[in-house]
């Protein structure tokens, strides 16, 4: 599930070297969307269509505030990511929404129990999620393969070569955003029906938690391949998630909260991403010491 | 000459160009420019640092847009479309070596993007094994055993191998001109000679309209079979045919002095004569 998200930051922060916050807007837009769709009679699947679709569309906002607007990345998806704050209330009405079977919601972890009532639940909303994961890393390999996934990549490689190719990359951009937040959309949709509800506050952090999956991912296996590089981000996100997990139950004991989680998720990022540059200072003292 | 010479491929009229223009900083990069290329010619330009060479180049390829002034290739008037849109026209090599190509991806990966230029692009796979063996005919005409590692990133190519691999896409699709902007400057003396090489035979097989900047009067001289001459955003010197046979290195440094009363301040131009 949050494979889903990691894939989604994967491609703004890798392929095409574009920090972008929407995230944290657009995760909780696709609950949000998921959820109204729900409670108005739609089904799962309609739902969750309608997330993906609304989250390509933050995504597109923001890709439109750079191309067009030249307004930095950064900045870009901070304000769309405020901007949502408001929209995802309007969209909910009121700040959480529960999804709950009595009230006649059937979200796919309902129906897929009506599919299969023999298997135990916890492992079919696994194997499920698993399924998932690896259809969309294997559609995801198959996009970026193409002519226009191809020329996305290259944007965030070489401005300047894709322009000399023909390509506009203000085009690929927006494409590569839109995607990659219609990805993080659809990720809200499944957490919220994993969930039961849907609270307007769920996106904070998530731009950082994603990122910290596709990092982990990086250092625990090598590769550059495409094919290779996504399996990385479910793979760090799986690990992310599990040593997260642990971390909760056994700081639990140590005196932390679970309010803490953010702050060591942003630390475990801010020490991997240091590692590079504390390295190298200290590889220099050495060699001066060496040489002094 | 044969007639294919008569046809125009890039027209320059009254091109003019500013960088910080209605600021004190203003420069007048490159002034009432007017240059004709006809088809199959290869033009090599030479001037001193700031003498609007490179400005020339991005203006032709839609880098820049000029201030005033019109560009024509092949008759049709580009003056103000983006360099996307110009793209297809206009095949280019830089100077820098990770410009031409996208490093993080692999060398088929970097031809295709090449190979896909000016055509729509879709959600078809970039790669197959049709375009794979045409890239691999492609490379192998280059003779760098590239076309076996059509897999690599090209990130871990040598600064040559890059710069060949750029010009091999840079000449895909029978570009209407072939900018290369010092393209060889930042390669070892060898190496450059080699991708001179290169070039040359790429321009003459393909009947390619070339415009080469270079820092090295003596390839100037020698490469393509007209010679530009800037200084201060202007062509001072036009040579072609015999009196661009007859000369020499001394001789144009010396023609410099005499048209623009200074001399000719280039330090790696002279180091290389």
């Amino acid at each position: 599930m949050f494979g889903i998200l990691a894939l989604g930051v994967f491609i703004t922060f890798r392929c095409l070297d574009f920090p972008d916050l929407t995230v944290d807007g657009s995760y909780p837009l696709g609950a949000a969307v998921f959820a109204v769709m729900i409670y108005h009679g739609f089904g799962a699947g309609w739902a969750m269509l309608a997330a993906f679709l609304a989250g390509a569309l933050a995504g597109a906002f923001t890709g439109f505030l750079h191309t067009f607007s030249r307004i930095p990345a950064l900045l870009s998806g901070i304000l769309t990511m405020t901007c949502l704050y408001s929209i995802n209330l309007r969209i909910m009405g009121r700040p959480n929404i529960s999804l709950s079977e009595n009230l006649g919601h059937r979200t796919i972890f309902v129906i897929l129990r009506d599919w299969f009532p023999e298997v135990p639940e916890a492992y079919l909303r696994l194997a499920f999620l698993l399924v998932l994961i690896v259809g969309i890393k294997l559609l995801l390999d198959f996009f970026l393969g193409t002519e226009i996934g191809l020329s996305i990549r290259a944007t965030g490689d070489n401005e300047t070569l894709v322009e000399s190719q023909g390509v506009n990359p203000d085009s690929m951009k927006l494409i590569g955003v839109s995607v990659s937040n219609a990805l993080v959309a659809f990720s809200g949709a499944m957490f919220a029906q994993h969930q039961g509800f849907v609270d307007v506050n769920m996106g904070i952090g998530m731009v950082v938690s994603g990122l910290a999956s596709v990092i982990v991912g990086e250092v625990l296996m090598r590769g550059k391949t495409i094919f290779v590089m996504t399996l990385q981000v479910i793979v760090g996100s799986i690990v992310y998630r599990l040593a997260t997990a642990v971390a909760l139950n056994w700081g639990y004991n140590i005196g932390f909260k679970p309010y803490d989680l953010k702050l060591f998720t942003g630390l475990i990022v801010i020490i991997i991403l240091s590692y590079p540059a504390v390295q190298e200072r200290f590889s220099r003292r050495a060699r001066t010491k060496q040489n002094g | 000459m044969d007639n294919r010479e008569n046809k125009v491929m890039l027209q320059l009229e009254n091109v003019n160009k500013y960088f910080f223009r209605y600021t004190q900083d203003e420069q007048w990069a490159v002034r009432n420019l007017n240059l004709k290329i006809s088809e199959g010619q290869f033009v090599t330009v030479v001037g001193s640092n700031g003498a609007g060479k490179t400005t020339l180049l991005n203006l032709i390829s839609g880098s820049y847009l000029p201030d005033s002034g019109k560009i024509m290739i092949n008759g049709e008037d580009v003056t103000n479309l983006p360099a996307y849109r110009r793209a297809p026209y206009i095949g280019r090599v830089f100077q820098n070596t990770f410009q031409g190509t996208a490093p993080s991806l692999t060398i088929e990966e970097n031809l295709s993007l090449a190979y896909l230029k000016g055509k729509r692009k879709g959600l078809r796979p970039a790669i197959n094994d049709e375009v794979k063996k045409f890239f691999q005919e492609k490379l192998a005409d280059v003779g760098l055993g590239l076309e076996k590692r059509l897999r690599e990133r090209v990130g871990l190519l040598s600064g040559g191998q890059r710069q060949a691999l750029a010009l091999v896409m840079a000449t895909f699709g029978h570009p209407k001109i072939l900018l290369l902007d010092e393209h060889t400057a930042n390669l070892d003396p060898k190496t450059g000679e080699k991708i001179m090489e290169l070039t040359n035979k790429l321009i003459e097989e393909n009947t390619l309209t070339a415009l080469m900047v270079t820092h090295n009067l003596q390839s100037a001289l020698s490469f393509g079979d007209r010679t530009l001459m800037m200084d201060e955003g202007e062509i001072v010197l036009d040579l072609v045919g015999e009196e661009r046979k007859k000369m020499t290195i001394e001789e144009l440094l010396e023609r410099f002095s005499e048209l623009r009363h200074k001399k000719f301040t280039e330090d790696r131009a002279l180091l290389s004569s």
